[in-house]
């Protein structure tokens, strides 16, 4: 072997190791795994190429001159899902805890420009103890140069974070700006200001767990999608995840094979609608059963779960899935709801994946909390993104579809291509009860429920919006799937396109 | 011949009775409740009538309304199944008044055999062996537990009106006595309308054992052999068989011919069962005991069908109708095995709770009602017959009875029905609800079970800890290891096949580490061929993704699976038990040596509803201490109280419900500190 040979291949063994032996078991014992090790489960074997293996920082203060690992703490490159390119960055926390130096952030730069440049998705493993200290302000350089590019990225290549550790600081703008963050329980967590901050500034004591873990941005702040048990399970399911994404926003959703028919027969269905108005069903039912071989990949499950939002195929064909949830908070459109409906609606539109819609919805919730936490802003969001769309839309209403969240929940008005009902539907300002005590003030009891039916006779069901082409057909639930699919081949070649502009002013 | 009868029941009895009355040429009559306005039932008549809510009280046990739908779609006779009307004097005398039909037993033979008193007495005067007991009314408390210490512990404390394990209550000590007494008067009361309770004693090992009776009303009685219904989860019964493992020749006709001369003494026709209790430790087979006749068809009526090749339905139907039984004792013969399993919408990993809801969906072996056509008691299609009264997409009430499904199968010899049993289990999809199918698979290939060792405390006795899950061997593991490194093949491959690939299709990763519970196999696909462990494995199956029930050879062995998806791997069920099987591609399965294995949160602090239902009472406040096995509070569901008891000891420390709230399952009504 010449001896240049024998350089590389020192030079690879050495960039390979990233912090050392002893790092790396200090990383095991917490249950993580290294940068490699990660990147080797989340691509497919043996196709990870990387980039920039021998880059290190160039920081000579607070005796950094000596101190020089290959990589820099983050190992870059590209490789393949299923054989689909992908390009990826895996921060090392075995080397300076994975912190952001100047030339680690240049690392992940890029890997994003080479992304943006042939259109390909990029996922991103985070796990870094933040901004490299001794560099200073480079390393706040770093981060922004990174921002700047996730924003450009945005809606034109699927980007895609993974909290595997720490992310707290500057760092938690990056993944908060790519288009879906997933974390691992009990060993990663994002937040602003760390515990310590906190109990100095506020007094408030409270845990990284707490302040910041994969529960709490699950839960409660919906910050991340999806929370996963462990580093293998996450990396596996981002790899199910990712066949659903397109590559960029011009190629179109991706295309498998799949056994299930698309006039698969549901009479399953037909009962699915509780024969009591009151009484709540799961929609989880109605879409598995309509979605390729039942398999539905739910984003942000626990967060806001009166809608339900997520992909399924249908004829092997990506789909984005919204739906009211009658199990929890009767389906009612909140803030919290209305927000995570809309970013991923718009998700959607950037990157041509058609939106199929399932509607029982009681309107949007009352309340001062609501109104003073602007439901007014946010659930205009919801219906800026469905009227924006341009991909195609299908919406099935399944049983309420009452005052203005009618209007929201991707109705005709807003450019549905198809809006399809089931017997069962109900398209009502409000529901007959309500409606009765406004237009008839004063009466009694006995005629009050005398109009009350006669409202509901005339309303509670779908043959009024029908008459006025609000609602294209009413179809039989048992055949809702071929329905979808069959609009979906006619929908193919849909084009539509919004005024030019800068961009739009969405209520933010 | 009626022209047209009326089904004063629900479910699959109702299914059941429609099913031969169409066969002989009569017209149906459905009635129904708010509750079971879509069920099959009611689509399978030829007429239906909505007779009222969804509670029975309300609607199936209302005389008046059921003779008002015979009025008003001119049914000439009831039939009333089992349970509701179908032992109610009241009912038939009312059906007399108005010159309707009663497809079933005679008033005074009702009255007789449906009081567990008087039934007794006339047992006794007929000269059969009943129970010591105590036979007449209890005043009070103190009286019961007087009587109770008479006849010696344990004994036995029963509503009167009572039957199908409702209203029955074991005692073993004077508290059990205090403590459930009342409530099987109250059950007794809010069940059947009758809160007399007699007490009699607890014979230990018993086996339970029925004759079948059959009998015109021109005074011939026959006996259809037995049935033995030992295998009983708190006096419920979940597994029928017949005939019984434990019957001979010589007992069989000794126990019928009593059993006939009892029928004679009350003047008995149409259909009818005895159940007897047998000791099971005297091998002579002379030690059966009275219990108590039902005077209406039974449940598991159907493995008496499927040996003896009668329509039992038909011939109450016939007898009602006057006409002579056209058969003899010496035409009663036993043609082979027959076993039957009640599927009940119950959890057994979660200690039985009942399970109500929607069948997401549901799938048994052969579909219900289907059968060979052949005139041998409807023995279904090869032997596996599934009396349902469900559909995918329906519901189990939380109204009635939490029964989904009966699967019975037929066989030459008690093992083959078994193993039928078994084949028809793994096939039977259930989803949406818990349910005992693992349970009833577990059974039927338990050692004891196929020994024919039965008694009735042979779930109590071999489930001391509750059910986990039938244990399997290594060797089926290892199949099932193979199943799931093929599933992941063919999921792997067909991922392989997405458009927009950067070279050529890849070869799928064939290789897996495939995990269940300790055991770790190595699978490899080798051009086809399955490697478990460096060997080669003879597995033979078709997968496509999507699918929900995987039929595969090992070796020559039929093995079904149902399988469902999980991040990391398959949820795997078979032979009556669920295994959760991690898979791994080969290359990086060592890195999951690395993860941490999480331990679940300790629930045992919390009281926690274990099914939707109502809590009628709550026994404790915050800050009350608690011994371990203390009653804490009583979850009304199914119209069954549930007992919660403290699961240890400690201090109450909130309380987040109180009596009346209607509670969701999972909901927790109270922390301990």
């Amino acid at each position: 072997m010449s001896a240049n040979i024998a350089e590389l291949e020192l030079r690879r063994a050495a960039s390979k190791l990233g912090g050392g032996q002893k790092r790396i078991d200090a990383q095991h014992a917490k249950g993580r795994l290294t940068a490699r090790e990660r990147l080797d489960i989340l691509l497919d074997e043996g196709s990870f190429e990387e980039l920039d293996a021998y880059v290190t920082h160039n920081c000579t203060d607070f005796g950094m001159a000596e101190q020089k690992i290959p990589g820099d703490g983050v190992v870059t490159g590209s490789g393949t899902i299923n054989g689909r390119l992908v390009y990826v960055y895996s921060q090392d926390f075995t080397v300076f805890g994975g912190s952001l130096s100047e030339a680690h952030a240049m690392k992940i730069c890029k890997v994003l420009d080479n992304a943006m440049k042939v259109g390909a998705p990029v996922i991103g493993l985070n796990d870094s103890g933040g901004a490299r200290i001794q560099e200073g302000v480079a390393s706040l350089g770093g981060y922004a140069e990174v921002f700047q590019r996730n924003t450009l990225a945005s809606g034109v290549i699927p980007q895609i974070s993974l909290i595997m550790g720490p992310c707290a600081g500057g760092a938690v703008y990056s993944p908060a700006i790519t288009d879906f963050i997933f974390m691992v329980k009990d060993s990663s967590y994002m937040f602003v200001t760390g515990p310590d901050v906190v109990k100095t500034v506020t007094n408030e004591v409270v845990t990284q767990e707490e302040l910041g873990g994969a529960v709490s941005h699950t839960t409660k702040s919906g910050v991340a999608d999806n929370a996963f048990e462990n580093d293998i399970e996450a990396l596996l399911s981002v790899r199910d995840f990712f066949d659903y994404l397109p590559e960029n926003n011009r190629t179109g959703v991706p295309e498998r094979p799949t056994e299930d028919a698309w006039d698969r027969i549901e009479p399953s269905l037909d009962t699915l609608i509780p024969p009591s108005a009151n009484q709540p069903y799961d929609m989880h039912e109605l879409i598995r059963k309509t979605v390729d071989e039942g398999d539905f990949f739910e984003v942000q499950p626990t967060h806001a779960a009166n809608v339900i939002i997520g992909f399924g195929r249908i004829e092997g064909r990506t789909v984005g899935i919204v739906a009211n949830q009658p199990m929890v908070l009767a389906g009612v459109l909140d803030i919290n709801s209305s927000k995570k409906a809309a970013r991923f609606v718009r998700f959607c539109d950037a990157f041509d994946i058609p939106i199929i819609t399932f509607v029982d919805v009681p309107g949007f919730l009352p309340g001062t909390a609501q109104e003073y936490g602007g439901i007014i802003k946010h659930g205009a969001k919801l219906l800026f993104a469905y009227a924006e769309a341009t991909v195609p839309k299908i919406t099935i209403i399944t049983r309420k579809a009452y005052g203005g969240a009618y209007d929201v929940m991707a109705s005709k008005h807003l450019r549905g291509d198809l809006n399809y009902a089931w017997p069962t539907a109900e398209i009502a300002v409000m529901g007959a009860k309500g409606a009765v005590e406004i237009i008839f003030r004063g009466l009694s009891a006995e005629e009050q429920a005398v109009k009350t039916a006669e409202y509901e006779d005339r309303f509670a069901n779908p043959f009024v919006a029908a008459s006025k082409g609000f609602i294209d057909e009413v179809i039989y639930p048992h055949s809702t799937r071929k329905r979808i699919a069959l609009g979906l081949r006619k929908l193919r070649n849909k084009a539509l396109e919004n005024p030019w502009k800068k961009h739009d002013n969405i209520p933010l | 011949m009626f022209k047209k009868i009326l089904i004063a029941n629900r479910g699959e009895i109702a299914c059941r009775i429609i099913k031969t009355a169409r066969r002989m040429g009569i017209a149906t009559v459905a009635v129904y409740s708010d509750a079971d306005a879509r069920a099959p039932f009611v689509q399978m008549a030829d007429e239906a009538v909505h007779i009222g809510p969804s509670p029975a009280a309300q609607s199936y046990l209302i005389a008046d309304k059921i003779i008002a739908a015979c009025k008003a779609t001119g049914a000439e006779a009831v039939h009333p199944g089992y349970g509701f009307l179908s032992e109610r004097t009241s009912f038939a005398e009312a059906l007399a008044k108005e010159n309707i039909a009663f497809i079933g037993p005679p008033v005074n033979a009702i009255a007789a055999m449906g009081d567990k008193i008087e039934s007794k007495k006339l047992a006794m005067k007929a000269g059969v062996n009943v129970v010591p007991g105590f036979v007449g009314e209890i005043d009070n408390t103190e009286h019961a537990v007087r009587i109770s210490e008479e006849i010696g512990y344990p004994v036995m404390m029963k509503a009167s009106a009572g039957g199908g394990g409702k209203g029955m209550r074991l005692a073993y000590n004077e508290q059990d006595v205090r403590e459930g007494f009342e409530a099987t008067k109250r059950e007794g009361l809010n069940s059947f309308g009758d809160d007399r309770v007699f007490i009699e004693k607890f014979i230990l090992n018993p086996r339970h054992i029925e004759i079948q009776i059959l009998g015109d009303q021109h005074g011939n009685i026959l006996y259809l052999n037995e049935r033995e219904c030992s295998i009983q989860r708190r006096h419920q019964k979940v597994v029928e068989e017949a005939p019984s493992p434990f019957v001979t020749p010589k007992m069989r006709k000794a126990m019928g011919e009593q059993c006939v001369a009892l029928s004679r003494a009350v003047g008995y026709y149409s259909a009818g069962t005895v159940e007897l209790i047998v000791s099971g430790a005297d091998p002579s087979g002379e030690s059966f005991y009275f219990l108590e006749m039902n005077t209406r068809l039974q449940v598991e009526h159907p493995v008496t069908e499927c040996i003896t090749g009668i329509d039992l339905v038909e011939q109450m139907i016939r007898v009602a109708a006057g006409e002579k039984l056209a058969m003899t004792q010496d035409d009663i013969k036993i043609d082979g095995w027959s076993i039957e399993n009640r599927v009940y919408a119950e959890d057994p990993y979660r200690g039985f709770l009942p399970s109500t809801g929607r069948l997401t969906r549901y799938r048994p072996p052969v579909a219900g009602w289907t059968e060979d056509e052949d005139a041998n008691g409807r023995r279904g299609v090869e032997g596996v017959r599934v009396d349902d009264g469900v559909y995918d997409g329906g519901e189990v009430s939380m109204f009635y009875d939490p029964m989904i499904a009966k699967l019975i199968t037929w066989g030459k010899t008690r093992d083959e029905a078994a193993d039928l049993q078994i084949a028809a289990l793994d096939r039977f999809e259930i989803e949406g609800l818990g349910h005992n199918i693992d349970f009833v698979s577990a059974i039927m290939q338990h050692p004891r079970f196929r020994s024919g060792e039965l008694t009735t405390g042979f779930i109590a006795e071999e489930y001391p800890d509750g059910f986990h899950g039938a244990a399997s061997t290594p060797d089926l593991v290892k199949s099932l290891a193979a199943i799931a490194g093929f599933v992941a093949t063919a999921e792997a491959d067909r991922a392989r096949h997405v458009d927009g690939q950067l070279g050529d299709t890849l070869e799928p990763p064939a290789r897996w580490q495939v995990k269940i519970a300790d055991a770790v196999h190595d699978i490899e696909m080798v051009d086809g061929d399955m490697h478990v462990d460096g060997e080669h494995f003879d597995l033979s199956m078709e997968y496509d993704p999507g699918d929900r029930l995987i039929e595969a050879e090992v070796g020559d062995e039929e093995l079904a699976v149902k399988i469902a998806k999980m991040r990391t791997g398959f949820k795997l069920t078979t032979r009556g038990a669920t295994h959760i099987a991690r898979v791994l591609p080969g290359h990086i399965a060592h890195l999951a040596d690395h993860m941490i294995e999480k331990i679940a949160p300790d629930l045992s602090r919390f009281l926690i509803c274990p099914m939707p239902g109502l809590l009628t009472t709550l026994h404790v406040n915050a800050g009350d201490a608690v011994e371990a096995g203390q009653p804490l509070a009583v979850v009304e569901a199914m119209k069954m109280e549930n007992i919660l008891r403290a699961e240890k000891s400690g201090t109450v420390k909130i309380v987040n419900a109180k009596a009346g709230d209607s509670l969701a399952v999972d909901a927790v009504i109270l922390e301990m500190e």
